[in-house]
């Protein structure tokens, strides 16, 4: 027995949904977004709404049109079919002094010092150049690369250069970051210090998109999520509602293996070990206790979890996307 | 409160076109690479001047134009005295006669066997007599000096030297058919000096885009302003670039000159300082010139990014610049071969295809005195570059970033280019 998509609750359609009760405005609202690519569907049909001042995750495995959605949202591309707002324009050009970005593969000039490069990306959104560089000087001063300052981007570590294109993103104080796979690349205490750069963003007000692979970033991070799949957005809203289209699972260990009492258990039980797991039932565990105690199970243990985003994304976009997110992330790690 | 929000919400097409070709102009010109760029074209001009120096000297010790003379005393003597006689009327036409030392007081001196032993250094020896002169050489030798030895001969011996009237000199300072010629030649040395310059620096663009899709950094700018305005600042910056080699082979010649006119003069046959007025003036001429190089460099420039936009390598960007040539020069051959035929249908044609047009009108400013036609070309030529680098970005976009539906020209052939190149999921 296993948990199969056609179990879920809820809507599996195109998910179009805000993040509930939420009255701010849209910093992002994508609707209907088709991106195809010598006749191949990259992105099909996405939809996405992303309220001001939201830590917001677009959650895939590699390939699922992560990367197509942002450019898109971005106006580097434009897309073939939908709409796209952010701030409330259609053309994100007009706003570009708003917005930073960060892509996922990191690019630089070799040649540049780090505070030129800073500098630089500033004045691509409209930061004066001198200002730019005095922002640039605090900003490496703040993230211990105060050293680094006056040398050139070839002369950085791997981490050290993705630091100082962070900082490139952010020198003009943005009001919506898009990055694009931040963590990749990034040892773990990297990671942290990423972590807590976009958790200082969001107090200050702006509104952070990323895209990952890696689902605990996004459990950590964010309020909502846009799981995506196959170019398609099958979930789009609160992680705590994507958590809760999973009903809680019930862990059961066993005495006995065999006996009358297994007719009690859901038919979406599934067997791991000596263990047994299912959803909560709709009428609670006491029914069923009864009957485990009736039929003479032997209980050992049995505890009531809630599900978590990685749960919801096996749930929401299927086994096989699951086990691709897994792939990808085992990939980066070695 | 968020300082973004003080700022205006974009930049103007120029201040993101600013950014990018101050960012350009300062990583070219602080590069090593420049200083190769500077001194390349004036490495062959010092090899080239170092070359004919050597060449010419090595060619007036090894090409003799002396002619030996091997009759008697008297004769050789005769001969000389003649030959100096007619210097003056006809200089470099005539031989240099020296007396043969091998055959001073020898009457059995065999001149033939003499050469045939490559004995010497002479033209051809002259033996014989003043009244039946031999010239003994090689077949081209005797030929070429045959007839001013024989004029030599003849005056050698005249018992009274003949007397050379003088010609009084009237020059006017031109005619209609001179100025015309005159002009003309004008017009091909800008034309040519134009096409070496647009040749020299307008290639460099075609590599222009590679650095920033190979190093990812197209997608940061990309995502902050508009292509047209990378592309348009991308082309200023290499303008400045050329300007400031301009400026530094400008000096360097004008250094040159200023040491070695003569010499430069006499061994290239050409003076500038001799080259006539063109039609408009020399200062309204050199400033015309200056705006139609910056409109060519311009044009051709934003061709070239266009097409080497489309190029993932430098070695693709080398596989091009080879057609790229061939098209510049078709280009010049067409307003080069319209300079003879002023008002013709060519010359129409020439003036209003954009990537000719500024050639063929520099050409027009040396022969014509007419200004507004000028005007009317540049807002053409202005427009075309308008043109250009709009569809050059918008190319790019489409075919590079790949953003929205592909356009029907060139979509076969660009896709199949790119094929593999963006990432089209992820």
């Amino acid at each position: 027995m296993a948990v199969s998509e056609q179990n879920l609750p809820g809507n599996r359609g195109t998910g179009f949904t805000t993040i509930p009760d939420d009255a701010r405005p849209l910093a992002i609202e994508a609707k209907g977004l088709v991106k195809s690519f010598d006749g191949t569907r990259a992105v099909d049909g996405v939809d996405i709404s992303v309220p001001e001042g939201a830590i917001y995750g677009v959650l895939g495995p590699n390939g699922a049109g992560k990367t197509t959605t942002l450019r898109m949202l971005l106006g580097i591309i434009d897309p073939d079919e939908g709409v796209r707002r952010v701030f409330g324009h259609d053309r994100p050009h007009d706003i570009g002094r708003l917005i930073g970005y960060l892509p996922e593969e990191r690019g630089l000039y070799p040649a540049m010092k780090a505070i030129d490069a800073i500098a630089f990306m500033g004045a691509l959104r409209g930061l004066p150049l001198k200002e730019g560089r005095r922002r640039a000087v605090e900003l490496l001063e703040r993230h211990g690369l105060g050293h680094a300052a006056d040398r050139q981007i070839r002369q950085l570590s791997k981490g050290m250069a993705q630091t100082v294109q962070l900082l490139g993103t952010l020198v003009h104080r943005p009001k919506l970051v898009v990055l694009d796979e931040p963590f990749s690349g990034l040892d773990a205490i990297n990671q942290g210090k990423l972590e807590m750069m976009i958790r200082a963003l969001a107090d200050e007000g702006v509104t952070v998109i990323f895209s990952t692979h890696v689902i605990h970033h996004a459990e950590r991070l964010c309020e909502g999520v846009a799981i995506i799949a196959g170019g398609k957005v099958p979930y789009a809203g609160s992680v705590e509602s994507a958590r809760d289209r999973i009903p809680a699972q019930v862990r059961l260990e066993t005495r006995a293996r065999e006996g009358a009492w297994l007719s009690a258990l859901p038919p979406e039980t599934r067997r791991n070990g000596d263990f047994f797991q299912f959803p909560l039932p709709e009428t609670g565990v006491e029914p069923l206790l009864r009957r485990l105690i009736e039929g003479e199970a032997g209980i050992l243990s049995l505890s009531i979890e809630r599900a978590g985003l990685h749960d919801a994304f096996v749930a929401i976009a299927g086994e096989a996307a699951a086990r691709q997110l897994e792939a990808d992330q085992a990939e980066e790690r070695a | 409160m968020n300082p973004a929000e003080t700022l205006r919400p974009r930049l103007s097409a120029f201040e993101a076109a600013w950014v990018i070709a101050r960012r350009d102009f300062l990583a070219v010109l602080l590069s090593r690479a420049f200083l190769f760029f500077l001194l390349g074209p004036l490495f062959p001009v010092f090899v080239g001047g170092l070359a004919g120096a050597i060449g010419g000297e090595v060619q007036r010790e090894s090409v003799s134009v002396e002619v030996g003379l091997a009759m008697s005393p008297q004769e050789n003597a005769a001969m000389r005295a003649a030959g100096q006689r007619l210097i003056p009327q006809l200089g470099g036409a005539l031989p240099a006669l020296r007396d043969v030392p091998e055959a001073a007081g020898d009457p059995d001196f065999d001149a033939r066997a003499f050469m045939e032993a490559r004995r010497g250094n002479y033209a051809a020896i002259l033996t014989g007599t003043l009244a039946r002169p031999e010239l003994v050489g090689t077949e081209g030798q005797v030929r070429r000096w045959q007839g001013p030895v024989g004029l030599i001969a003849g005056h050698a011996q005249s018992a009274e030297p003949t007397a050379f009237p003088e010609v009084a000199q009237a020059i006017v300072t031109t005619s209609a058919a001179a100025e015309r010629s005159s002009r003309i030649q004008t017009a091909q040395v800008a034309q040519m000096l134009l096409f070496l310059l647009t040749m020299l620096l307008a290639g460099m663009v075609l590599s222009n885009l590679v650095e920033e899709k190979a190093n990812k950094i197209i997608e940061i700018l990309a995502a902050a302003i508009p292509m047209d305005a990378v592309f348009t600042g991308k082309l200023f910056a290499m303008l400045g670039v050329s300007f400031v080699g301009i400026a530094v082979w400008g000096l360097a010649g004008f250094a040159m000159w200023s040491v070695g006119s003569d010499a430069i003069t006499a061994t290239s046959g050409f003076d500038p300082a001799r080259l006539p007025a063109p039609a408009v003036g020399w200062p309204l001429f050199i400033a015309l010139g200056i705006t139609y190089f910056a409109m060519a460099y311009l044009l051709l420039g934003a061709l070239f990014l266009t097409i080497g936009a489309m190029a993932n390598t430098v070695r693709e960007v080398q596989t091009l610049s080879m057609p790229v040539t061939m098209m510049q020069l078709m280009v010049f051959f067409l307003a080069a071969y319209t300079i003879k035929q002023p008002g013709s249908g060519l010359e129409m044609a020439a003036i209003v295809f954009p990537l000719s047009s500024p050639f063929a009108m520099l050409a027009r400013a040396a022969m014509e005195p007419q200004l507004w036609t000028h005007a009317l070309a540049l807002a053409w030529q202005a427009l075309a570059v308008l043109a250009l680098v709009k569809g050059g970005s918008l190319l790019f976009r489409k075919r590079v970033m790949k953003s929205g539906g592909a356009g029907r020209v060139c979509r076969g052939w660009f896709a199949r280019r790119n094929s593999g190149t963006a990432e089209p999921a992820e």
